[in-house]
């Protein structure tokens, strides 16, 4: 299963686990049309939904046309010059992804810097190991009321919220990362007398890539989280969370289910593309 | 390895002076928390001295009202995680071990596992009303994903050898799977429960963050955060559930290392001598 290393499993981030091998290596197992079966059982499941939904009527589970509907009114009729988008996407989806995007970004850029220093002396990493493991063990819901009452509700709340909360797999992955470097490798970078900015270029970032990418993966989800928890706290004023607690407060299922299609949709998005880029950087990294 | 050429004593030596560099660590952070707040860098309000968290947090532990919210919100993990494990193991042995399963169920899982957990709050709440079978279900559904995941790639890194073997024997599918695939897809079970642990407190606590009332350690936080010149208590909420996460991930690695020492990584750190 492809998403067996990636997980959604923000917490991850264990420089003891190593990465289990490539699920290449597990033994094919013959299935007839994979993906045609995939697509049936999918459409067969959509399908029974649809079916029971219509006939209970039930007001908690909307039938699937009407909540595909609903997210295709809400936010998806717009005028082709906005790409389709309403005013309220353009006002409550991107803000979201505005906030997430800071703070993922925020969060990797401190995460790899930070780890870098860390990882490259023993006595940084064994200065620095207790503490981030507490930093880290923290639940990040609990300090989002610390970064309220430090910067009242708003976006520099919630960004600080995502970053802070998603720097710490980042940072300790990319640590551990840095420190297997491989010293042989480190005696050759010596031997032909890279300078520090060299090395680290050339041979220390490289051979960490893969770590700090298990931890962005880790980061990502958190930061998702995140967005929609921040947003989901009383005081907020835009945002898909925000939209979510709204239509709870007005017991509007059809649009809470929406907003899930919606978050579910672009956290697959969201997944797919760092999986991309991994793939990208990590299959050049390869081929050298 | 670096490690692998040094003599025990030196190994030693070395691990003790990790750990005092550690101690060091925590204290500079300590200290620095501490100068912060002292000398009005920042705002006491924001950032109150580190000491006067410290002393707050040991102050809770002599808090019967605050002790009583840490064991509802520990039931509630313990329970989410359980239902988790139950729903996810016996599922993971099934989609692992039937290809046409997995390949038909494929689609669904990945469709679901994306979804930010936290978003399903507002919706399981209008459904179950805002007490502990909400919370239990939200741990319970975040949790599954890690154990499921896990258990089915444990299962395809069940040794082939093994199977044909005990299957030249005349034993039946069941038998193979409870004999050969359980014991060596446990290791990956067990981290996979190890890594839902601490999504399960995440879940917990956000869910009581949100909720507002009642009990637990979530609530304990969002009512602090309330208060004026409450960031002292939220701070030393904050304390008490990092060292909850850190207990639960150190008992969990220990029971893992007990359990299954002969997982090429716990070979590795008892090599290493007394690990992290």
């Amino acid at each position: 299963m492809r998403g067996v290393t990636k997980g959604g499993d923000p917490r991850n981030a264990d420089p003891a686990a190593p990465k289990p091998p490539a699920p290449a290596s597990r033994r094919s197992r013959p299935t007839p049309h994979p993906v045609l079966l995939r697509w049936l059982v999918l459409v067969l499941a959509v399908g029974v939904w649809e079916l029971v939904a219509r006939a209970h009527g039930s007001v908690y589970f909307p039938p699937p046309d009407r909540i595909a509907r609903h997210v295709h009114d809400l936010w998806f009729d717009g005028p082709a010059r906005h790409l389709f988008l309403t005013s309220a996407a353009v006002a409550d989806i991107l803000p979201s992804l505005g906030r997430m995007a800071a703070g993922f970004l925020l969060a990797t850029v401190a995460g790899i810097v930070l780890g870098v220093m860390v990882g490259r002396s023993r006595r940084a990493y064994a200065l620095c190991n207790p503490v981030l493991q507490f930093a880290r063990a923290v639940p990040p819901p609990a300090l989002v009321p610390v970064f309220v009452v430090v910067f009242s509700f708003g976006t520099p709340m919630q960004i600080a919220s995502i970053a802070f909360s998603a720097v710490w797999p980042v940072l300790i992955n990319t640590a551990a990362g840095v420190r297997n470097t491989d010293p042989l490798r480190l005696d050759v970078a010596a031997v032909l007398r890279l300078n520090t900015a060299e090395r680290l270029w050339f041979l220390v970032l490289p051979s960490a890539l893969p770590r700090i990418f298990a931890g962005l993966r880790l980061s990502l989800s958190l930061s998702l989280i995140l967005m929609v928890f921040s947003e989901l706290l009383p005081g907020t004023a835009n945002g898909i969370g925000f939209t979510l607690t709204e239509a709870q407060t007005r017991s509007d299922l059809l649009t809470v289910w929406a907003a899930l299609v919606l978050l579910g949709v672009l956290g697959y998005l969201l997944n797919t593309g760092l999986l991309a880029v991994e793939k990208r950087l990590i299959g050049r990294e390869r081929a050298v | 390895m670096r490690g692998l050429s040094g003599a025990a004593p030196v190994r030693a030596l070395r691990g003790r002076q990790e750990l005092w560099l550690g101690l060091l660590g925590v204290l500079l952070a300590f200290g620095v928390c501490e100068a912060v707040s002292r000398a009005g860098l920042v705002r006491r309000s924001y950032l109150p001295p580190a000491s006067e968290v410290l002393a707050r947090a040991f102050e809770l532990a002599g808090d019967s009202v605050f002790l009583d919210g840490i064991g509802v919100t520990l039931r509630a993990w313990a329970l989410g995680l359980a239902l988790a494990c139950a729903i996810a193991v016996p599922l993971g042995l099934l989609l692992g071990s039937v290809p046409l399963v997995d390949a038909a169920a494929r689609a669904i899982v990945e469709l679901l596992r994306p979804l930010p957990s936290v978003a399903l709050i507002p919706l399981v709440s209008l459904l179950l009303g805002s007490g502990t079978e909400t919370e239990v279900t939200l741990i319970a559904y975040a949790s599954v994903w890690p154990i499921l995941f896990n258990t089915v790639y444990g299962l395809g890194e069940a040794d082939p050898l093994a199977k044909d073997t005990l299957r030249a024997f005349g034993f039946g599918r069941l038998a193979v799977l409870l004999r050969a695939e359980l014991p060596a897809t446990a290791p990956f079970i067990a981290a996979g429960i190890r890594i839902s642990a601490a999504v399960a407190l995440i879940l917990a606590v956000a869910t009581e963050i949100l909720s507002g009332f009642g009990e637990g350690l979530g609530i304990f936080i969002a009512q602090a955060g309330l208060a004026t010149d409450g960031t002292r208590d939220v701070l030393a909420g904050v304390v008490w559930a990092g060292v909850l996460g850190l207990v639960i991930n150190g008992v969990l690695v220990w029971g893992e290392r007990r359990l299954f020492p002969w997982t090429p990584e716990h070979r590795e750190a008892a090599r290493q001598g007394a690990g992290r």
